[in-house]
């Protein structure tokens, strides 16, 4: 089969999307520089940094360190604020036909709800990720994706307040005690889709201070390290939605992809979508090239649409 | 900034220069563009960051970029990214330019000082390094002017001492205008104290580390105040690496200052 054959189209929920591939929330930067390299409109989504209800510095440096197999970072969600945002960055992105996902953050329930309200219906927006990765005001710090009751809460008050017609995803952490129980607790409050997985917590030691690499101690692991912990929770997720325990939803993978059969590992796995993240560090053209190898890989196993690859680590036969 | 392109570079020439190596690259749409203070990005096959290294000249006839790496030899082909960041300005008026590099980091001065002297400028030179082995490019300010001056902490070469030492001396013994400086932050923060007191615009090259290069990671910031006065993180591979030094809080730098927007 000829690659330019294979048909790439990516239903994802609510959304058809020329492709599966999209950024990872926060690797691409404000995303202004990825146009540098790589046509916008190109990629089936772009997915934006997280964006809060206010401008945020975060973490002081260093703020990233390499591991052996991953990048080990903790920024502290800097971004201008939702009102600079939507402003400065929003109309520049949609000039270029990107399709944008925006990562939203509160401390509160009420702040993501809000933020849902503000963004829907503006120009390019075409989904929302909810980053629950984050510390919750109400439970006393604790990540709001680590309680499948305050997720529930959260998603269910963002699908209130976001339009009908806007997709919004809940973006899961895999550090928790039953990842399905999560996503079961999001989708059930109405997520459309789920994204899996945010950072792997880590720690880095500098073996000359013997003290924590960076500056916030703590960090978020990623890259090829994470990749068999993020194909596990896709897979066990994909898998209790076969069996009928949580509703059918798509799911987003990302974590270390760094190729076109990583990318189909995910799709595999159960991923309609996948996320380039800490791979565009290395590689700022990586989205073009991982779709342009994932489309070689699919020839040449005779699977003529993304689609077709999509769930078949879990067939029988 | 310039529009980079990401290039398999083949290594034409690698020669060692004290304790660096000059490669030579074969990159004609990145030689067009790069100008002096524009970095280049360097990757390994598996490697999950980049490494940022000086362009120390780009020739736009011959389609050559010539990187300074801090390390061994290289061969190619390299994963290159090319030109980035913020160069140095250069005003079209002659000017008294005091020129100052540490180490590696002095590699794009010959040709900002050649591009100074294009327009009838004058220069003076500041070298520093940790030893003599790590000056760079001391035959080439030699070749720009006369006033050179070495320093170098160990005292194995010229004057001992650290390179932002004799700064405000050499600045006014030349009745210089305009300092462009390029160093790591503490060599910098020193230099830009040392120019404030005389009043002169400082330009300073922020050598630090850069995991991508390309603005994408938010990991290489820096406090700096903004034209309407409010400090924010700005990314040295994007903002930078060349800053107006007075605007840069550095002693602010790895710390979030209480006053800075967002904090």
């Amino acid at each position: 089969m000829d690659p330019q054959d294979v048909d790439l189209t990516a239903p994802f929920g609510p959304l058809t999307l020329p492709n599966p591939l999209t950024t990872a929330a926060g690797c691409a930067g404000p995303v202004r520089e990825l146009a540098k390299f790589v046509p916008l409109d190109a990629l089936g989504s772009v997915t934006t940094r997280t964006i809060m209800p206010r401008a945020r510095a975060g973490h002081p440096t260093p703020r990233a360190a390499a591991t052996p197999a991953g990048l080990l970072t903790a920024l502290g969600l800097p971004g201008p604020g939702i009102d600079a945002f939507v402003e400065r960055e929003l109309p520049w992105l949609a000039e270029r036909g990107a399709r944008v996902v925006v990562s939203i953050a509160g401390e509160r329930i009420e702040e993501f709800a809000a933020l849902a309200a503000r963004l829907g219906g503006l120009p390019g927006v075409v989904g929302l990720e909810l980053n629950i990765g984050g510390p919750s005001h109400a439970d006393l710090g604790l990540v709001f994706a680590a309680n499948p009751a305050i997720s529930y809460d959260l998603v269910r008050a963002v699908r209130r307040a976001a339009p009908a017609d806007l997709p919004v995803y809940a973006k899961l952490a895999p550090d928790v005690l039953s990842i399905t129980d999560i996503a079961a607790a999001c989708v059930r409050a109405g997520a459309d889709g789920l994204s899996m997985i945010n950072t792997v917590p880590g720690l880095d030691i500098d073996p000359d201070t013997l003290r924590p690499s960076l500056a916030a101690g703590p960090g978020g692991l990623s890259g090829p390290a994470v990749r068999p912990v993020a194909l596990r929770c896709v897979h066990l997720v994909h898998a209790a939605m076969l069996a009928g325990r949580l509703p059918t939803v798509p799911i987003l993978g990302m974590g270390g992809v760094t190729d076109g059969r990583d990318a189909l590992a995910f799709a595999a796995a159960g991923a309609s979508g996948i996320a380039v993240g800490s791979a565009l560090l290395h590689d700022p053209t990586a989205p073009l090239r991982i779709l342009d190898e994932l489309r070689t890989e699919l020839a040449s196993r005779g699977l003529a649409a993304f689609t077709d690859a999509v769930g078949l680590a879990h067939r029988r036969d | 900034m310039a529009h980079p392109v990401r290039w398999r570079a083949e290594v034409f020439g690698c020669t060692a220069e004290g304790a660096y190596h000059r490669l030579v690259l074969q990159v004609p749409e990145a030689a067009s563009r790069a100008r002096p203070g524009h970095f280049a990005s360097l990757a390994g096959d598996h490697a999950v960051v980049r490494e940022a290294v000086p362009i120390a000249r780009a020739d736009a006839s011959a389609g050559t970029l010539e990187l300074l790496v801090a390390d061994g030899p290289r061969s190619g082909p390299l994963d290159l990214i090319a030109p980035l960041g913020t160069p140095f300005p250069v005003p079209d008026a002659p000017v008294r330019a005091l020129l100052v590099g540490h180490g590696q980091h002095a590699a794009p001065l010959p040709a900002l000082g050649e591009q100074l002297t294009a327009r009838g400028g004058q220069l003076g030179y500041l070298l520093g390094a940790p030893t003599a082995a790590a000056l760079h490019a001391v035959d080439e300010a030699r070749a720009l002017t006369q006033d050179v001056l070495v320093v170098t902490e160990d005292g194995s070469a010229g004057l001992t001492g650290l390179v932002s030492e004799p700064v405000a001396q050499a600045a006014r013994a030349i009745d210089a205008s305009v300092v462009y400086a390029a160093g790591p932050p503490d060599v910098l923060a020193l230099t830009a104290a040392a120019v404030a007191d005389l009043g002169i615009r400082c330009w300073a090259l922020l050598a630090t580390d850069l995991p991508c290069g390309t603005g994408f990671c938010a990991a290489c910031v820096v406090p700096v105040v903004g034209a309407d006065g409010v400090s924010r993180f700005a990314r040295v591979c994007t903002e930078g690496p060349v800053f107006d030094a007075t605007r840069v809080r550095w002693a602010d730098i790895g710390a979030v200052p209480a006053d800075l927007e967002g904090a």
